[in-house]
């Protein structure tokens, strides 16, 4: 169920980070859904999952890219799995970690693909540090937000139910 | 279950996946001619799967337009833009051939002169990437699209087929990082190449010391890499910064906004390098 679950996120993540592309590129501030769902999986279920995750998701990505396949892979298992390793690690159960974690990760993500990309003689990214950042803090508002929503709006829904009911029963 | 069974053994399993990575990424530097066939197939699914989200999509902002909307004032909205990019692929079509016209080709080559055919497609899908600027239309090798054909749009050049599917293909975006065309400045005709970036501006390389480019000229294909027909649009000279006599670097905006493209035209007349690439698979 659990390995269910995480196709389905990262298959919505690329589903909406394709078809919504335009709603998430703003100037140099380019949110990766697909990289923000793979976190997110990380810090909820651990590291093993998260590496499975990043693999599954970056593969599929490069997949989907004209680039070499793999690079985007190997970026996302390894944020993946220290992701993991630090959401059993540490305590990240507050926005601010979260966002720490995030905007981590993405930097991270960032060092290795372009690193490798660079290495390879593939791609030449000049300066990239005004892109790294506005990704990074993009990523982490997604990333935070929507941990916020998962978390918060259960209980906000069933607090709505036992108001309304308890007014039907005055 | 067979997630908890690996656990135990995380770290072998993550050295595995990434030696596995670095396997698959040395196999294909290692060998860069064509295209890899995991890439062609997963993006002839996934394009299945942007299309069918694409057209869920617009089918909602279909009905929410047509018939909640204000649905008279819409469609002659419609018809209207539909005739302004009519006109305006028109209107590039006559400057590549007054371009064509203005030099010494006319005197060599007039006969051979042909009119561009396209064929329409929508955007059905972005990058899976947002290191990458390529887009998914829905046409493919079904409508007759093959590798390298030009995609432009009434502003102008959009990019290039690189991937194409049955039913779908993948465009590279001149924003690309990895794309570049032959350019032509219109005014002066200096020769260069403009080459993507992998955001809203090009650049404009190999330009002559002696070549007079000012802000504001306009761009167009010079058809030199035999991707793009000549004469069309590429976009204006944004910013121009000299080091002494040489120029360091100029800085292009293209006429296209890539942000809000939702229709383009696949250019299927066939380009020098399409007829090479025929010939060589033949």
């Amino acid at each position: 169920m659990k390995a269910a679950g995480v196709i389905l996120a990262v298959a919505v993540a690329l589903a909406v980070q394709t078809t919504m592309a335009r709603f998430l590129v703003r100037g140099s501030v380019a949110v990766d859904l697909v990289l923000v769902a793979v976190v997110y999986v990380a810090l909820t279920s651990g590291p093993v999952t998260g590496l499975l995750a990043g693999t599954f998701a970056g593969l599929i990505q490069d997949a989907l890219t004209t680039g070499i396949i793999g690079i985007g892979g190997l970026a996302k298992t390894i944020v993946g799995f220290l992701a993991g390793i630090v959401g059993t690690q540490f305590i990240v159960a507050q926005p601010l970690p979260r966002f720490v974690v995030f905007f981590g990760a993405t930097v991270l993500h960032a060092v290795i693909f372009m690193g490798l990309y660079v290495l390879t003689n593939q791609r030449d990214f000049g300066t990239p540090y005004a892109a790294v950042f506005g990704q990074a803090v993009g990523n982490s508002v997604v990333g935070v937000v929507a941990f916020q929503l998962v978390e918060l709006l259960p209980g906000a829904m069933e607090r709505r139910r036992a108001q309304r009911s308890s007014r039907l029963r005055r | 279950m067979a997630l908890l069974d690996i656990r135990q053994r995380s770290g072998y399993l993550f050295l595995a996946v990434i030696l596995g990575h670095i396997l698959l990424i040395s196999a294909q530097v290692n060998s860069r001619t064509g295209v890899p066939v995991l890439e062609a197939v997963t993006f002839g699914i996934f394009s299945e799967v942007q299309r069918g989200v694409s057209t869920g999509l617009n089918g909602v902002r279909h009905v929410w337009g047509t018939y909640v909307g204000l649905r008279q004032t819409k469609t002659e909205n419609e018809e209207l833009r539909r005739q302004l990019a009519e006109a305006q692929v028109a209107l590039q079509a006559q400057r590549a051939l007054a371009d064509r016209a203005h030099g010494l080709e006319k005197l060599l080559d007039l006969k051979d002169r042909v009119t561009l055919q396209t064929t329409a497609a929508e955007i059905i899908g972005a990058a899976a990437s947002t290191d990458f600027r390529t887009v998914t239309i829905d046409k493919g090798t079904s409508d007759g699209l093959r590798p390298d054909m030009p995609i432009i749009s009434p502003a102008g050049v959009v990019g290039r087929v690189v991937i194409p599917s049955a039913r779908s293909a993948k465009v590279q975006l001149l924003v690309d990082r990895n794309a570049a065309a032959g350019a032509l400045i219109e005014r002066s005709r200096a020769q260069g190449v403009v080459i993507g970036v992998g955001e809203d501006r090009l650049r404009l390389e190999n330009v002559s010391e002696a070549a007079d480019i000012v802000v504001g000229d306009t761009i167009v294909t010079s058809g030199i890499e035999g991707i793009y027909p000549k004469g069309f649009v590429i976009g204006r000279v944004d910013a121009v910064e000299k080091s002494g006599p040489a120029y360091k670097r100029i800085t292009v905006k293209p006429a296209v906004d890539f942000s809000s493209l939702e229709e383009v035209l696949v250019v299927t007349t066939p380009m020098p390098a399409h007829e090479t690439a025929q010939g060589v698979s033949e």
